[in-house]
């Protein structure tokens, strides 16, 4: 393989982190130990790592309510993360965000977001704000397939290509948007068809390989970067739990459907690959979860035994 | 240096000066550029800066708003329009859900310096979806400020403080107000936000007005007295962060309060300074206060109708002098 050992290895390493971490975040829900809801990124893990894999801490990202495997793939820190869910003081947004607003701003993370397609006119003028710099910046843009009918969408997509702005759609086809399956809430299958449209180049990639995403983000993460504008990759992926909660979703969702998915596994089909090039033996596999279970052992302790914000502290911070 | 300049030239003033200080200010909206702007309010700039720093955009309020949230976020200090403070509705999750929420969502980290500059308020028979005076719901969401000057001189000072203003700051320009003229300076200056002024003192009565409405207050203050009344004519200029104080020490002076707005009346700004003058101010009080605001219509096409819906100076007199004793 071309990339690096190390590359390929923080890869494995950053999916399973994701994994890990929206399971333990799952429990937590499931448990009532953290207040509020998850959205959980379970299965997409190809997409988020594949995708930002391809980006300097200086670039951007704008994400969506299931935001938890995009933050980790750009490197946020899995203990603000759980403080945050626990409405901690010590969260990333010191617990005034929870779960669907988490940021990191010191690493181009600009949000998640509660809205559907909040992000895309957001992602227009970050990936302004990089152009007008001239410093070779980009941002990515994760919507899901619901999100690509939503209005804003459609307009951020044609400034981006207007505008030729270094900004990537990333489009996470999970086949639901909520409960509804794709066909019945849209016209078209494959959201690639609408970047041609849009003024843009446009592909649909396999959203459960790892490897797969980051050939085809890299290739359009370079077309931005210098200056040919925007592109619109839809990964073909899967989440493992319901739209919200931690519900399997067996009543809607048919098991063959299910099976299928998680027989491609985006963790396992990496894995398996890895030990065919002699990347990473299983027993060095077993030996990265372990100690990733211990990460995130470690981090929900952080996170439930920080204190929680001063009351004090709610009428700061809506002015600067 | 002052000389006298017409509200939109003070305007373009304004602009023109902070783009010239600041290097991250750019504008962007649709007709900004090229056109020079559907008011004219941007006239030479996009020869002076060109395309990267004035930028034509599509039809596209969420995206435009987006633009700037964005832009904003990640260092640029954009100053975007919004041709008719009627398209607000299409841009309105990114203003209210983003725009307004990232900084508190965030716990304090971001910042986001935007102006979002539109064009409000009837009279000139462009009709219900071209005429609103809709300050009271973005008065009404916690994370945005809200700036209405009613004169050339606020104007170039408040746009010049909210452009270095932090904060997303709605700069509402009343269109019958842009050829409205007085002596302005020539270097730039700053109105501060949050500060109201006492456009005319008085001891009668208060009379709380906003944007085209200052005018009115002042030509029914001037109505008044003839009769008698010295009224106190307050321009809150601000409307978030509402300057109470000093309308509440007027308020305490006078006895009397009445507010007036063009926006509908039912839900306006004037409810909100009526219900803190009655809340604070009680004891002061010789007289429940009034609001003046257009009726419970959008705003009618034909000219009989719209006179008949705009608020005006009499009403205001109507209003003071329910309130007043009359006087030889």
């Amino acid at each position: 393989m071309e990339i690096a050992r190390d590359k390929l290895l923080q890869m494995f390493r950053t999916m399973v982190t994701i994994r890990e971490f929206e399971d333990g975040a799952g429990r937590l829900s499931q448990e009532a130990r953290i207040p509020g809801v998850v959205h959980l990124y379970a299965g997409e893990e190809a997409v988020a790592v594949g995708a930002c894999a391809r980006l300097n801490q200086n670039d951007y990202i704008t994400s969506t309510h299931r935001g938890h495997g995009h933050v980790i793939a750009k490197g946020g820190d899995i203990r603000l993360m759980y403080a945050e869910l626990f409405g901690r003081a010590t969260g990333y947004c010191k617990g005034k965000g929870g779960s669907m607003h988490i940021a990191d701003l010191d690493l181009g993370i600009l949000g998640a977001n509660g809205i559907v397609g909040g992000g895309a006119p957001i992602a227009v003028g970050a990936a302004f704000a990089g152009k007008y710099r001239g410093q070779g910046q980009v941002c990515l843009c994760f919507l899901g397939d619901g999100a690509s009918n939503i209005g804003p969408v459609h307009e951020a997509a044609n400034m981006a290509a207007l505008y030729r702005l270094p900004l990537v759609f990333i489009c996470e086809n999970n086949l639901y948007m909520e409960y509804t399956r794709q066909e019945r809430e849209m016209a078209i299958a494959d959201i690639s068809d609408r970047a041609a449209a849009y003024g843009m180049p446009g592909r649909s990639v396999d959203g459960m390989d790892v490897l797969a995403v980051y050939d085809a983000v890299g290739e359009a993460v370079e077309r931005a970067r210098r200056g040919e504008g925007p592109s619109l990759l839809e990964c073909k992926t899967y989440r493992y739990y319901d739209h919200v909660g931690t519900s399997y979703g067996e009543e809607e969702r048919p098991a063959e459907e299910r099976e299928h998915w998680h027989s491609r596994d985006p963790i396992l089909l990496f894995r398996e690959r890895l030990a065919a090039e002699g990347v990473l033996s299983e027993k060095e596999a077993e030996a990265v979860i372990a100690e990733v279970r211990s990460q995130i052992e470690e981090a929900i302790k952080f996170g439930e035994e920080s204190p929680p914000p001063s009351v004090e502290d709610l009428t700061k911070d809506v002015y600067t | 240096m002052t000389r006298e300049l017409f509200y939109m030239q003070a305007l373009n003033e304004a602009l023109h000066q902070e783009m010239e200080r600041d290097p991250n200010v750019f504008v962007a909206g649709v007709d900004v550029g090229q056109h020079q702007g559907a008011f004219r309010i941007t006239v030479g700039l996009y020869a002076k800066y060109g395309e990267q720093r004035v930028v034509d955009t599509p039809i596209s309020e969420a995206g435009i708003i987006g633009l700037a949230v964005g832009s904003a976020t990640c260092g640029l200090r954009p100053v975007v329009e919004l041709m008719f403070m009627d398209f607000m509705g299409i841009a309105m999750d990114q203003i209210m859900n983003q725009m307004a929420k990232m900084k508190y969502m965030f716990g304090g980290k971001a910042r986001l310096p935007i102006v979002v500059r539109t064009a409000c308020g009837a009279g000139i028979r462009v009709a219900a979806q071209h005429s609103q005076s809709l300050e009271a719901i973005l008065c009404h969401i916690p994370g945005l400020k809200v700036v209405m000057p009613s004169c050339a001189y606020d104007a170039k000072g408040l746009l010049i403080a909210s452009i270095r203003d932090d904060n997303p700051v709605f700069f509402l320009e009343h269109k019958r107000l842009y050829g409205q003229r007085e002596d302005v300076p020539e270097e730039p200056y700053t109105v501060p936000l949050g500060t109201g002024q006492v456009k005319r003192p008085g001891k009668d009565v208060t009379i709380v007005a906003t944007s085209a409405m200052v005018p009115e207050a002042l030509k029914a203050a001037d109505k008044l007295a003839e009769q008698g009344i010295d009224a106190e004519v307050i321009d809150p200029r601000t409307l978030q962060p509402l300057d109470t104080g000093l309308i509440l020490d007027s308020v305490r002076r006078t006895h009397r309060a009445v507010v007036a707005h063009e926006a509908v009346r039912f839900g306006g700004i004037g409810a909100e300074i009526a219900a803190q003058i009655a809340q604070e101010a009680f004891d002061y009080l010789d007289a429940p206060p009034q609001r003046i605001g257009a009726p419970f219509t959008p705003v009618p096409f034909s000219p009989v109708l719209e006179d008949a819906w705009l608020p005006n100076a009499q009403n205001i007199i109507d209003a003071v002098l329910n309130v007043v004793p009359a006087r030889a």
